[in-house]
């Protein structure tokens, strides 16, 4: 029934593609195309809801769609539900946002249809139940998305980001094809039904694996296959960036959590090792690139990194706990990775909505050119705040749930008994706890230097409000982070059947706990309550608030900053992103990064302006990347001959082929 | 009856902390000063300063926005309720299941994220170095202070600080050697946390080697005394933490009388003049470190929290 | 043997390798001898402790030996030593003090594998003194390899020293014999270094062991 609902959604927005390739040069187009995606988002989103809240038994539907011999299979259970209520929410949430943002789109005709498709293939990917419909829906969802990064293709960045992108999710795809036939095995069995009740061998399960992490890891951003993210993210239009960062991503952890925790059999003890050695180096990768960052678009794709980072080590610790049968553990560990995923989805979007006012209020991306935003655009200003808030993991905002959980879960791996995860498990809370850090310090920087201080350019002084649309988007989106900030419990018990569904273990019922708090594994352990914290942090400010005002003196008076004896300093005194990040730069950028600084002082009476430079080199594309392209297409070179051979060498060629395999047919069979 | 009792209880404890905050700051001084062979500040005086503060006018930079203004609010009330949940003369305190560990030390990360905010708010050079300083400070002291939680909670079996400090009372506790390492690293971030010498200079006026003052430089009035209070709390919130950690003789379990109780906070009272006296003999007896020396500092105390974690997850007896 | 007894020794060896760590942090070689001394003063303590507790009278020698050479005489010479040379008093590193800490870090999780793993059977407060002793002994090491200066490449041998007599200690039973030869090899091993340093310094005029006196300092 909830199924049925969800694929007609599907096939709904797949019309709605359609009708916005005919009225697409339309000025009434953007309304209509988005006010109808968030209605039918808002439908799925009900019965993705309906079926993962009541607990119901999946569904199954076969449609004669696709391979004749197959069929398109298509399954919602728990864990399809859970995501495609995050794909949903991230999809109601983009459509609000555009439905304001969208007047602004000077090419409408290349970004609507494509929009609508992108959404169908995101909803399809989360449904299939066959490799067949999950690669085409994987791939349709990787076409789509790159036409909405190619939909300004003057922008000679947007092409090159294209580009990339397009590799990189061939590439994706690829591996997860040889993922599926190593699945899938001789005879066939391509149902996800099927893979189910085939028991892979112990070795076919982890290179299933390991080629879905590489694949799937790819589309969501793990290093060191994450070069096409911070390209292709800031290209798409604003919407479509907060699609493809808080929602598509997820889709590949959705296609990654399918393969590792159902398809590939009971996992080996060292699975968890890959994953959370990969997982540790993406987080705090994630963050050092981001912190070098000043376009506000790219820095939040590199955080996107980080935070899939962080859903990674949970989902590496639950693979642990699962392989040594502490199966309590492994719910803690993948409810905490769910969560993130749910919250990240959220604040994320939230973020990249807050950019796309700003883009579209000031044409600028780059901070080091805004500045003083606070006061021209006030409620933009506080929703993204809300949101720095949220990502930076601070009490009692939705992002310190997760994290606190994920915390907890690594403080139960001394039980585990493997050498290898005694060692690395420490190192990866230390890096967790240390990405965690930097990611605030990285928003500090973002928002400060954003939105704060004094406008640095007249763009930023021009800059207004943005419209109602955008705005309700955002506060929509706040007020959930706040929500699943004081109430976690409801959460974390509505991801329960989806754990039961993968681990056969839940995390105790967070509903009986004392004042709505929270207690993963044990009252004496641990608990936390995010409601009292916040009711707590309000009275006491009030509290204060009302003291001051009662006992102290309420005059104000306004005054020029101290300016140390120079009176009207320019805005340009006032600290950069760059020169904000150069303490962290110098401790860290210069390990990771090669960060070099040169100064170019002018000598006393020669009036040109001094010079800083800052150098650094991206240590993954120089190391793996450039050599990689040098290679292949240096083999191409040498295969191009291939092209200017001499009949007789054709034909020589041809005999050689036939000869081999005769030979192999002789030995072989 | 008990929950009233508790309630009481959890109120007093949060009066007393606010109340000895500055008391203590004062005692700070005023060791530092007699050790230098001066006579100091009276005790009282920071006090006084808070009341001089409030009595005072705000001047407000043109450029300031409202979150200026309400930021020291915010920077308080979590200090505040972070102050609040560590056990000084009694644990078992009321809400103390309500945030653990890892919650008082996010708290205070959100005290520092908003402040850090203040001082970029106004546009001046000035904040921007106190802010871009003080969060590579905190880039490195927080997940220190996280690495010493996880030893204190796989020591312990718990991150919720009363059970911790009633762990820590007990005779099981044993002298351990991540327990001593731990003791060492939580020393190293509560001096650069609170920005103590070696790490920052809390009594300096020149801007150059400023970190939490330049943050704050634009602050006047009732603002001012709000985060000079929050600092306060927070220095006094480290010292208890010390305290119930690592010397919890004297901290009274829940259920005990009123007179056994005030023999806790008298017991409490002590530990910070002990305390006090420590941090003013150490601040005394060495210098000021290199701005980029502190991050080595830090990842010294990373460093060692981080060993007496992976000690812990080797072997049940380091 | 009671439990805090146990942890007293665990403690010593565990504050030896953290001196090694404070070792690897030192950048003015006045104060790296004041944390040797510390070094061998800690050594000497646990040493001693494990004469206490394991009832072996010739083990407070070996402390004695530890706490006269090793905490006193070697760093009062080494601090001679530098005054008449002249040698400066900062002390160049290979790699900065992050990437020393973490091989360091690296270095201790390696010998608690290994010393954990290997003596599976044997007694668990002689198996987990030999790990931290492992752990001194490849500090030692680390610290040799990281350090230009002669002085600094001297203290770092000397620590491994000292780690090698916390195994020897731990393992039980080690005849004084042994230990006054491995202390007067010690003290032979000094005097060359001692003789080498002038040496060095007559002819290159520099105890930089790379002769090109490039300061890295902390701007790199």
């Amino acid at each position: 029934m909830t199924l049925t609902i969800a694929l007609g959604c599907a096939a709904a927005l797949l019309a709605l593609a359609a009708v916005g390739v005919i009225i697409g040069r339309s000025p009434a187009a953007t309304r209509v195309v988005y006010g109808a995606s968030l209605i039918i988002a808002a439908v799925s989103f009900i019965a993705g809801l309906v079926q993962l809240v009541g607990a119901a038994a999946p569904f199954d539907l076969t449609l004669p769609l696709g391979v004749p011999w197959l069929g398109a299979h298509f399954r919602l259970d728990a864990l399809s539900a859970f995501f495609l209520i995050v794909v949903d929410l991230g999809a109601m949430s983009a459509s609000l946002f555009a439905l304001g943002y969208g007047e602004h789109e000077t090419a409408p005709q290349r970004v609507l249809p494509f929009y609508a498709a992108f959404l169908a293939g995101m909803t399809l990917v989360v449904l299939a139940d066959d490799a067949y419909t999950f690669l085409f829906s994987w791939e349709f969802m990787s076409l789509t998305s790159w036409a909405l990064v190619m939909s300004h293709p003057r922008v000679p960045e947007n092409v090159r980001a294209g580009y990339v992108y397009l590799v990189m999710a061939s590439f994706g795809t690829l591996t997860l094809l040889f993922a599926f036939g190593l699945l899938a095995g001789p005879d066939g069995l391509y149902t996800f039904t099927q893979m189910r009740a085939a028991h892979p061998s112990a070795a076919l399960g982890a290179l299933a694996l390991i080629l879905a992490l590489v694949g799937a890891g790819s589309k969501a951003g793990i290093v060191p296959l994450h070069v096409w993210l911070p390209l292709a993210h800031p290209a798409a239009p604003s919407h479509v960036s907060a699609l493809m960062s808080g929602v598509m991503t997820k889709v590949a952890v959705y296609g990654f959590v399918r393969i590792a925790f159902e398809l590939a059999g009971p996992p080996a003890w060292w699975w968890s090792i890959v994953v959370l050695a990969v997982a540790g180096a993406t987080t705090v990768m994630g963050v050092l690139y981001a912190l070098m960052q000043h376009d506000l678009k790219r820095l939040l794709a590199y955080h996107t990194v980080e935070n899939i980072g962080i859903i990674f080590i949970g989902l590496g610790l639950s693979l642990a706990f699962n392989a040594y049968g502490m199966t309590f553990a492994a719910a803690l560990a993948l409810t905490a990775a769910l969560l993130h995923v749910f919250n990240h989805s959220l604040f994320k979007s939230l973020l990249f909505f807050g950019a796309g006012a700003v883009l579209t209020t000031t044409g600028e991306r780059d901070m080091e050119h805004l500045g003083g935003l606070i006061h021209r655009m006030p409620q933009t200003a506080f929703v993204v705040l809300v949101g720095c808030a949220a990502i930076s993991a601070l009490p009692p905002l939705n992002g310190f749930v997760s994290e606190w959980l994920t915390f907890q879960a690594i403080l139960l791996s001394p039980q585990l008994p493997s050498w290898g995860l005694k060692l690395l498990v420490p190192a990866v809370g230390a890096l967790l706890a240390l990405s965690a850090a930097l990611a605030a310090a990285c928003f500090v920087k973002a928002y400060g230097v954003t939105f704060l201080g004094r406008p640095r350019t007249p763009a930023a002084e021009r800059a207004t409000e943005t419209d109602r649309f955008s705005l309700a988007a955002m506060f929509f989106l706040a007020a959930l982070c706040l929500v699943v900030g004081i109430l976690p419990g409801f959460f974390i018990d509505a991801l329960a059947p989806v754990s039961t569904a993968l681990l056969g273990a839940r995390m105790p019922p967070q509903i009986g706990a004392q004042w709505l708090s929270i207690v993963p594994i044990a009252a004496s352990r641990s608990s936390y309550d995010g409601l009292l914290v916040f009711l707590f942090i309000t009275l006491s400010g009030t509290l204060a608030a009302y003291a001051i005002h009662r006992l102290a003196s309420d005059r104000l008076r306004r005054a020029p900053a101290w300016d140390c004896g120079y009176p009207d300093l320019s805005p340009a005194t006032q600290y950069t992103a760059t020169s904000f990040a150069q303490p962290i730069r110098r401790v860290f950028g210069t390990f990771v990064f090669r960060a070099r600084e040169q100064v170019d002082m002018p000598p006393p009476g020669d009036m040109r302006p001094a010079r800083l430079t800052v150098q650094i080199t991206d240590p993954i594309w120089d190391y793996l990347y450039a050599p990689l392209v040098v290679g292949i297409g240096v083999a191409a070179d040498r295969l191009n001959r291939l092209q200017f051979l001499t009949i007789r060498q054709f034909l020589s060629l041809v005999f050689s082929a036939l000869v081999i395999l005769l030979l192999v047919l002789a030995i072989w069979s | 009856m008990v929950v009233i009792r508790d309630l009481i209880i959890q109120g007093a404890q949060m009066l007393l902390v606010l109340l000895l905050a500055p008391l203590f700051t004062g005692f700070v001084r005023k060791v530092k000063a007699r050790l230098l062979r001066r006579q100091g500040p009276p005790l009282i005086q920071p006090y006084l300063d808070l009341i001089r503060l409030t009595r005072k006018e705000v001047v407000l930079a043109e450029s300031a926005s409202w979150l200026f203004r309400v930021i020291p609010y915010l920077v308080f009330a979590a200090t505040w309720v972070a102050a609040a949940l560590v056990p000084t003369f009694r644990t078992g305190l009321l809400f103390s299941w309500s945030a653990d560990l890892i919650a008082i030390i996010a708290l205070l990360g959100s005290a520092r994220f908003f402040l850090a905010l203040a001082g970029l708010d106004v546009g001046t050079s000035f904040g921007g170095i106190g802010s871009s300083r003080e969060v590579m400070i905190a880039s490195l002291a927080e997940p220190a202070m996280i690495m010493i939680v996880f030893t204190l909670a796989l020591i312990a079996g718990s991150t919720q600080l009363s059970n911790v400090a009633e762990f820590m009372a007990s005779p099981q506790v044993g002298l351990r050697v991540s327990l001593a390492l731990a003791l060492i690293g939580l020393v190293m971030v509560a001096i650069a946390e609170n920005g103590r010498v070696p790490v920052d200079n809390p009594a300096t006026h020149l801007e150059l080697t400023m970190v939490h003052e330049a943050m704050v430089l634009e602050y006047s009035g009732r603002h001012l005394a709000l985060i000079e209070l929050s600092n306060s709390l927070k220095l006094l919130l480290y010292v208890s933490l010390l305290a119930c950690l690592f010397a919890p003789w004297g901290i009274e379990a829940a259920g005990a009388s009123v007179p056994t109780l005030a023999l806790g906070a008298a017991a409490y009272v002590g530990k910070l003049a002990v305390g006090g006296f420590l941090l003013a003999l150490f601040e005394t007896s060495i210098a000021k470190m290199r701005v980029f020396r502190a991050p080595e500092f830090l990842g010294v105390a990373l460093m060692l929290g981080l060993l007496a974690t992976l000690l812990r997850f080797v072997s049940g007896s380091f | 043997m009671s439990r805090i007894d146990f942890d007293i020794a665990h403690l010593l060896a565990g504050s030896l390798v953290l001196i090694s760590f404070l070792e690897l942090y030192q950048d003015r070689l006045y104060a790296l001898l004041n944390v040797f001394a510390a070094h061998a003063l800690v050594l000497a303590a646990s040493v001693a402790w494990q004469a206490f507790i394991q009832d072996a009278p010739h083990l407070y020698v070996t402390a004695a030996i530890a706490l006269t050479f090793k905490a006193i005489v070697i760093p009062v010479a080494l601090h001679r030593i530098i005054v008449r040379l002249g040698i400066h008093r900062e002390i160049e590193k290979v790699v900065g003090v992050g990437a020393a800490m973490l091989a360091g870090m690296g270095l201790v999780a390696l010998s608690m594998v290994v010393m954990l793993r290997v003596t599976h059977g044997a007694d668990p407060l002689a198996r987990e003194d030999l790990a931290f002793a492992l752990s001194v002994v490849l500090l030692g090491l680390l610290m040799m390899v990281t350090r230009r200066n002669a002085v600094g490449q001297v203290i770092g041998f000397m620590s491994l020293e000292n780690g090698l007599v916390l195994a020897a200690t731990g393992a039980r039973g080690m005849p004084l014999v042994v230990e006054i030869s491995v202390a007067f090899s010690v003290l032979i091993a000094f005097i060359v270094i001692g003789i080498f340093l002038f040496r060095i310094r007559e002819r290159f005029d520099t105890v930089d062991v790379q002769v090109i006196d490039r300061f890295r300092g902390e701007r790199r």
